[in-house]
């Protein structure tokens, strides 16, 4: 079984999210960038499943030469091989019609990306992907199995759980659960050094939407604290001040 | 040029995040001064359609068919594209749901239209071009989207509007989609829903509890709060990930997302990782033994205390309120 994971670069967790040039590009000065999450759980969901010479996995990445240390690291945790589509991620869509360029020169069976990216915090690269490909796709996984040419998978509903079986290939966003994250040992690290990492050149895609500007959420006002022992106040307030009950 | 609304149901009924995209739809068509319809797929009876009208929307697109009982995210946005160009929409309008984050991506695709997903706002106008609003870097930031390509699929954010009422009558019309064998490559095998609970992702009320609560036993409190207030149950990540309580309620940086219009936190210490899946909550009520916990400093209204005497005084006292 081939299978592609689709990795994208974010701001760690903790960052300081600021924008330069009047708001209207965000600021990567002294950020440290990971992998994203949920990409990261793709990743180990996919080396899981290739385990035991039972498949490969190839990890793609549309970025600059400034993300291969997010490259390696995937590498590390036990993608066979790499590919970075060499341009700035302009957009999702971008992405997406690169990464679809990819994948038509190839042949995978199975095609991850995480849920979302904690940065944009959109979903919308799987669903694009899937639709210029094509193929079927399935959202918020928390759990995979293929068997032959099927894969049987959880995936989480509005208070619930789906199961769906999809025929191969198929597009799989993953969520939290699928997969115990895997931490790169030594021997990985260093094997990351010598796999192969082709860079590609981007095809031209069209504009459809582009961030004109970034606003910081206004902050609340100082906390109201209530005493413990007259929380028929907090009732009130929430009725009267709040609005909310 | 007219403006389609997809409704979403789920086994038949409209949830409110729907009827939020209804009243959504009608405010663009208003300011657009365009037509706006709605697009029903699946098994909802005539009387459940009628109350679309409720929301000023005078017109419903129906395609029930066998084949589409269940959702298959490429079967409806095959669907949702077609009766775009039926009914000769430039915009798209659906909710931000899970279905409707699978859904907008390929439907814009489909329609080579600019997508505007979690959107936050209402547009701003200036002919072709639509600026909307979105929350990113997990609730440290907004981004104003430009909408750009003349196409625009909008994926609402539940709780961002509140669905008014403006009556009309309705007129129903079945229309039979162009779609293929090969959009049905998933087959749903089984759902299994809570349908006692109230859904975590577009609840308007969420009493959420970390590990502050010691252990699993303790979660009654949490429940009959919950329960007074027709609330959700949330919790942090070392909280599912302990197994005390299922990962579906965790929320924050790597769990979900959500925007409720009161969120209470008890004994969460208020870590960044968790407020960037909660801080665009209208109001936070913080429930905390520590006065030093980061939580209050985010928070609209706190309780120094245990957690243990306040949550049952808390719902005491809204029961009082409830009662009279
Ligand atoms: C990459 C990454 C992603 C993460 N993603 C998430 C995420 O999505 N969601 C998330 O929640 N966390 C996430 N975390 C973890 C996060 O950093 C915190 O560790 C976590 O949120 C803490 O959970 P907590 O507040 O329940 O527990 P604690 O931090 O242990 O806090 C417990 C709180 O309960 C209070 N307390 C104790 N007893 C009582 C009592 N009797 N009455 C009242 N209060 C009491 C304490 O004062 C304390 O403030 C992530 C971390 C990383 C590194």
């Amino acid at each position: 079984m081939k299978i592609l994971v689709c990795i994208s670069n974010v701001p760690d967790t903790t960052s300081k999210i600021t924008f330069t040039d009047n708001n209207t590009a965000f600021n990567a000065a002294g950020v440290q960038y990971i992998i994203n999450p949920y990409d990261e759980i793709a990743l180990s969901k996919a080396v899981e499943l290739a385990e035991g010479g039972k498949g490969t996995v190839t990890v793609i990445h549309v970025g600059e030469a400034s993300s291969e240390p997010t490259i390696r690291k995937a590498l590390a945790i036990g993608a066979d091989e790499a590919v970075r589509v060499d341009a700035v991620p302009r957009d999702a869509w971008f992405v997406a019609n690169q990464i679809a360029q990819y994948v038509k020169s190839q042949q995978f069976d199975m095609i991850l990306t995480g849920r979302e990216s904690i940065d944009y915090n959109g979903s919308k690269v799987q669903g694009y992907l899937a639709e210029l490909l094509r193929l079927p796709s399935v959202s918020i996984a928390k759990k995979i199995t293929v068997e032959g040419d099927t894969a049987v998978i959880e995936r989480e509903i509005e208070g619930g759980k789906e199961v769906v079986s999809a025929t191969l290939p198929v597009v799989v966003g993953t969520a939290e659960g699928v997969a115990e994250p895997k931490i790169p040992n030594m021997r990985g690290i260093m094997a990351a050094r010598t796999k192969p990492l082709t860079v590609i050149q981007p095809v031209e895609v069209d504009s459809l939407s582009r961030i004109s500007a970034y606003e910081t959420p206004t902050p609340r006002g100082a906390v109201k604290l209530i005493d413990k022992d007259d929380i028929s106040q907090l009732v009130a307030l929430l009725h009267t001040e709040a609005k909310v009950i | 040029m007219s403006v389609l609304v997809y409704i979403e149901n789920i086994d038949g009924h409209f949830k409110k995040s729907g009827l939020e995209t209804l009243s959504y739809a009608k405010a663009v068509a208003d300011q657009t001064g365009q037509p706006v319809a709605a697009l029903s797929i699946g098994n909802v009876d005539r009387d459940t359609l009628e109350t679309i009208g409720t929301y000023g929307i005078p017109k419903v697109i129906r395609v029930d068919k066998e084949q589409l009982k269940q959702f298959v995210n490429q079967a409806y946005a095959t669907v949702i594209a077609d009766v775009a160009k039926h009914v000769g929409a430039q915009t798209v309008v659906l909710s931000n749901s899970f279905s409707g984050k699978a859904l907008a991506p390929r439907v814009a695709a489909k329609l080579h239209a600019a997508l505007a997903d979690g959107a936050s706002s209402l547009p701003a106008i200036e002919g072709d071009v639509w600026q909307i609003r979105k929350t990113v870097f997990s609730s440290k930031a907004i981004a104003v989207e430009e909408l750009t390509a003349r196409t625009k699929v909008i994926a609402l954010m539940p709780n961002t509007v509140e669905p008014s009422e403006a009556p009309t009558a309705v007129q129903i019309e079945d229309y039979e989609p162009n779609i293929e064998d090969t959009d049905f490559s998933t087959i749903v095998k089984d759902i299994v829903r809570a349908t006692d609970k109230v859904a975590l992702p577009d609840a308007e009320i969420v009493v959420s509890a970390g590990r502050g609560l010691k252990g699993p036993e303790n979660w009654k409190i949490v429940e009959e709060l919950a329960e007074v207030l027709g609330a959700a149950t949330a919790c942090s990540k070392p909280v599912s990930d302990a197994g005390w309580r299922p990962h579906a309620e965790h929320v924050g940086q790597t769990g979900l997302a959500i925007s409720p219009k009161l969120y209470i936190a008890i004994g969460i210490s208020g870590a960044i990782q968790h407020l960037a899946g909660v801080s665009s909550s209208k109001t936070i009520v913080v429930i905390n033994k520590d006065p030093e916990a980061p939580f209050f400093k985010v928070a609209d209204y706190g309780i120094v205390g245990d957690a243990f005497e306040i949550v049952p005084k808390l719902t005491e006292a809204l029961k009082a309120y409830k009662n009279h």
